[in-house]
């Protein structure tokens, strides 16, 4: 069918309007052989949204490794899960970019509670949450409002459910003012003899949705099909906004995994954006069945919900699962006990039909697999942009200030001091599984049960991104973004064992961030073939703009490593004095795109010097068997702000100063940047000449952090100084 | 003068104050109690009213999911 054919259909005004194009609406037309009705417009609004067919990114993406020797549930599955110690470690990173726009406080607190109920979906049980949020610039008020209202969102969910909010990053640039990023990221541990798929088998299976009642919230883009007598005036009627219930999803949490021990579930499935729709047709196409929803037994919060609402409604805390006949009375009897309503809303049907019915009346007749997997995927047009794409940040430290007064002003800038303010709002403990916290250690280090030989295994986990560097090289950015998460695990003893990613861009169909999207999976997929590990799942988040044009490309890298003793670890900062410093691997700081360039005014463009990747392996080996070894007992990984700000963070922790000699003393080398890359050591002198390339630098100890150049040239800062700037950075921006 | 503002949850956003409230009545012997909405009361004393609805909507209630009442008690 050809446009025009499309342009005379009755319905295809109604499709634009759900944002639909015009030929995708042609072809809807042409594969199910009429125009669909209300019902399954709303449907496959939705399903051929950016959102969930990944149309501008799916191709893309297929350049990701998927597959790793540890790997136990991978991409397709509600959350990726890698084995450690005989325990499955699901984990997943997922955006809530835009609700978060709209409402922060809420919008951040349904993000966390849409990841975490993908977690116990899987059948783990929930251990730790991490974040990664962007803002614009915090000097402007409406950037601290959604910063303030966002980590408080983040806060009331993770610490109400009893997850401890472990670790997370935050950057402020004024590409994000009106798009902020809330990317939250959820770590479970399960049985993997009892990880839950989501695939619908065995017909004559029945569907049971539990957990919340079904209300109209999230109907967006759907409610212009909203019956004519709804008009302006009842515009309250239809609210967007969800609001998140952190108490009801623990019920949720727990019922889930009751139901999964009892051996009660055939598959289960969160629903999360574009509700039942999405979750029951992922489950169908998953296992190749049809499905029969009828929406009349669907418990409902509010009266006079139209079917199509009842389809798309994004209510939180509500799963989805399939159960065989028998065993539904044992299913409603255990969300009875919780307190969750439960209803059996349809059946698994033969063929692949997925039919939405009130009560004998079917409402909805299409195919899963048009639904699921006839979106057209488009190839991106990608071309590198001729000049920058994105203005000099108004400049705040000048060029002529000397390397004193700049390491004093890179620790108190937003970008890199203290996140204490923000991280002592987090439950960072519940559980008692925290042996790392934030400014303790470079990534989280979770305690495991004890295994067979009496020894407590670990996870550390990480969440990196440095959209700056992205915006320069796309594919070098993703993949230093990449070794920086490795990095970080190194720091604390782990290796890495799986990435997840959450891939926040703009507009895909602009030529520049096609560009920007391909080269970043690119370096991630670099970075992942040197590690040896998989991406495990994730999310993408495009059409992130503002007026003035895309974000930065962000894409989040979230880790997961195994450590097989917990005690075995390290610190972030100089423990005792007298202990030798050292640097650690191929460093090559520059200022491009570095922190220091952006207080300078400067654009986030230039080269990335190229990096020897096996080289940096290597370095990550060495500091990885060193703290394990106990050899290293300080390990800081050198990101923003360059080796000034990594031995400034070193001597804040416990307040321990140094005192180093660098061969080199220029900005660059004080400052610069090279993430993942380079790392400040400290231990015994003996033991720390020992480790592989290690290059002393200097002695622990004194009341001063103590900088010189082996021609004389030197500085020094007290660490109180340091511990002001650094804790006052973030502050001044909280209310 | 002394003002009241009522605020409320819009219809249709989910409450779960209120929903918890209404299954903890029958708990309590107290049947028949449905559509239970919890929202919040905030007593003012000012000496110019005129900004009421600018103070409401910056400050007192986030108007994305809440309306406000303003209630202006005589002396």
């Amino acid at each position: 069918m050809s446009e025009q054919q499309a342009e005379s259909l009755p319905g295809v005004d109604r499709a634009v309007e759900l944002g639909l194009t015009k030929p995708e609406y042609a072809r809807i037309v042409e594969l199910i052989a009429r125009e669909p009705n209300e019902v399954e417009l709303a449907m496959f609004s939705l399903l051929w949204s950016e959102h969930c067919a990944y149309k501008h990114s799916k191709k893309v993406l297929r350049r990701l490794p998927t597959e790793g020797d540890r790997l136990l549930m991978g991409v397709g599955e509600n959350a990726g899960a890698v084995e450690v110690a005989g325990l499955a470690v699901a984990f997943k990173v997922e955006s809530h970019n835009h609700p978060s726009a709209v409402e922060p406080f809420q919008g951040a607190a349904t993000g966390v509670g849409g990841i975490l109920r993908d977690v116990i979906a899987l059948g783990a049980r929930p251990i730790a949450m991490l974040n990664s949020l962007r803002f614009g610039h915090p000097s402007s008020p409406r950037s601290r409002w959604l910063l303030d209202r966002a980590v408080a969102g983040i806060g009331h969910y993770g610490n109400s459910i009893g997850v401890a909010t472990v670790g997370g990053e935050i950057h402020f640039d004024p590409s994000y003012e009106s798009n902020c990023l809330i990317n939250a990221m959820c770590v479970g541990i399960a049985d993997p003899d009892r990880l839950m798929r989501c695939a619908a088998t065995g017909v004559g299976n029945r569907v049971i949705l539990f957990g919340a009642l079904t209300g109209r919230d999230g109907i967006g883009g759907a409610s212009v099909l909203a019956s004519a007598e709804l008009g302006d005036d009842d515009a309250d009627k239809r609210p967007t906004v969800q609001i998140g219930d952190p108490f009801a999803e623990k019920k949720v949490l727990e019922a889930s995994l009751e139901l999964i021990d009892a051996d009660l579930l055939v598959a289960l499935q969160d629903l999360g954006a574009a509700g039942l729709t999405s979750s029951a047709s992922e489950m169908a196409a998953q296992g190749g069945v049809g499905l029969d929803i009828d929406v009349a037994n669907v418990p409902l919060r509010e009266q006079g919900m139209e079917p199509f609402e009842i389809m798309v409604s994004e209510s939180q805390e509500r799963m989805l699962a399939i159960v065989e006949p028998s065993k539904v009375a044992a299913v409603l009897e255990v969300c009875e006990r919780w307190e969750l309503l439960a209803s059996d809303i349809g059946e698994v049907t033969e063929g692949d039909r997925m039919r939405i019915l009130v009560g004998d009346n079917v409402v909805g007749d299409i195919p899963v697999t048009t639904l699921v997997d006839d979106c057209p995927l488009y190839d991106l047009a990608p071309a590198p942009p001729e000049h920058g794409l994105y203005p000099a940040p108004p400049a705040d430290l000048p060029e002529e200030a000397d390397h004193r007064d700049t390491l004093i002003a890179l620790l108190s800038g937003a970008n890199i001091a203290s996140r204490r303010p923000v991280f002592q709002q987090y439950d960072q403990i519940v559980q008692a599984r925290t042996v790392r916290r934030p400014d303790e250690a470079d990534a989280a280090v979770l305690a495991l049960p004890v295994g067979e030989n009496g020894i407590r295994p670990a996870i550390a986990v990480s969440i990196d991104g440095n959209a700056r560097r992205v915006a320069a090289n796309p594919e070098g950015g993703a993949l230093e973004a990449v070794l920086e998460c490795a990095a970080n695990l190194a720091c604390v003893g782990a290796e890495p064992l799986g990435l997840t990613n959450c891939l926040n861009f703009g507009n895909p169909e602009k030529p520049h961030v096609a560009w920007q999207l391909i080269n970043s999976v690119e370096g991630i997929a670099v970075g992942c073939e040197a590690l040896g590990i998989p991406v495990v799942g994730g999310n993408v988040s495009l059409y992130n703009e503002g007026p003035d044009g895309p974000i930065l490309p962000t894409p989040v890298i979230g880790m997961v490593g195994e450590m097989p003793d917990a005690t075995k670890t390290s610190s972030s900062g100089f423990l005792t004095d007298g202990q030798a410093v050292a640097l650690v691997g191929p460093f090559s700081p520059n200022l491009v795109s570095s922190e220091l360039a952006a207080r300078r005014g400067q654009a986030p463009q230039g080269e990335l010097p190229s990096l020897d990747i096996s080289a940096v392996i290597a370095a990550h080996h060495a500091v990885r068997d060193g703290v394990r070894s106990g050899a290293i007992q300080t390990a800081h990984d050198i990101s923003e702000g360059g080796l000034g700000v990594a031995l400034a963070e070193c001597t804040a922790v416990a307040g321990i100063g140094c005192d180093v000699t660098l061969p080199e003393f220029t900005d660059a080398a004080l400052f610069g940047e090279s993430p993942g890359q380079g790392f400040v050591i400290a231990g015994d002198a003996a033991a720390i000449a020992a480790i592989p390339g290690a290059r002393v630098v200097g002695t622990t100890g004194g009341g001063n952090l103590v900088v010189s150049a082996e021609d004389g040239a030197s500085f020094s800062v007290p660490v109180a100084e340091v511990q002001a700037a650094r804790d006052g950075g973030l502050t001044a921006y909280l209310p | 003068m002394k003002v009241l503002v009522l605020i409320r949850p819009k219809q249709g956003i989910l409450d779960p104050q209120g929903q918890t409230v209404e299954r903890a009545l029958p708990a309590l012997g107290f049947e028949g109690v449905t559509d239970v909405r919890i929202g919040r009361l905030v007593e003012l004393e000012v000496t110019d009213p005129s900004k009421l609805d600018e103070l409401c909507e910056q400050l007192l209630a986030n108007t994305l999911i809440e309306d406000f009442e303003i209630q202006i008690q005589e002396d």
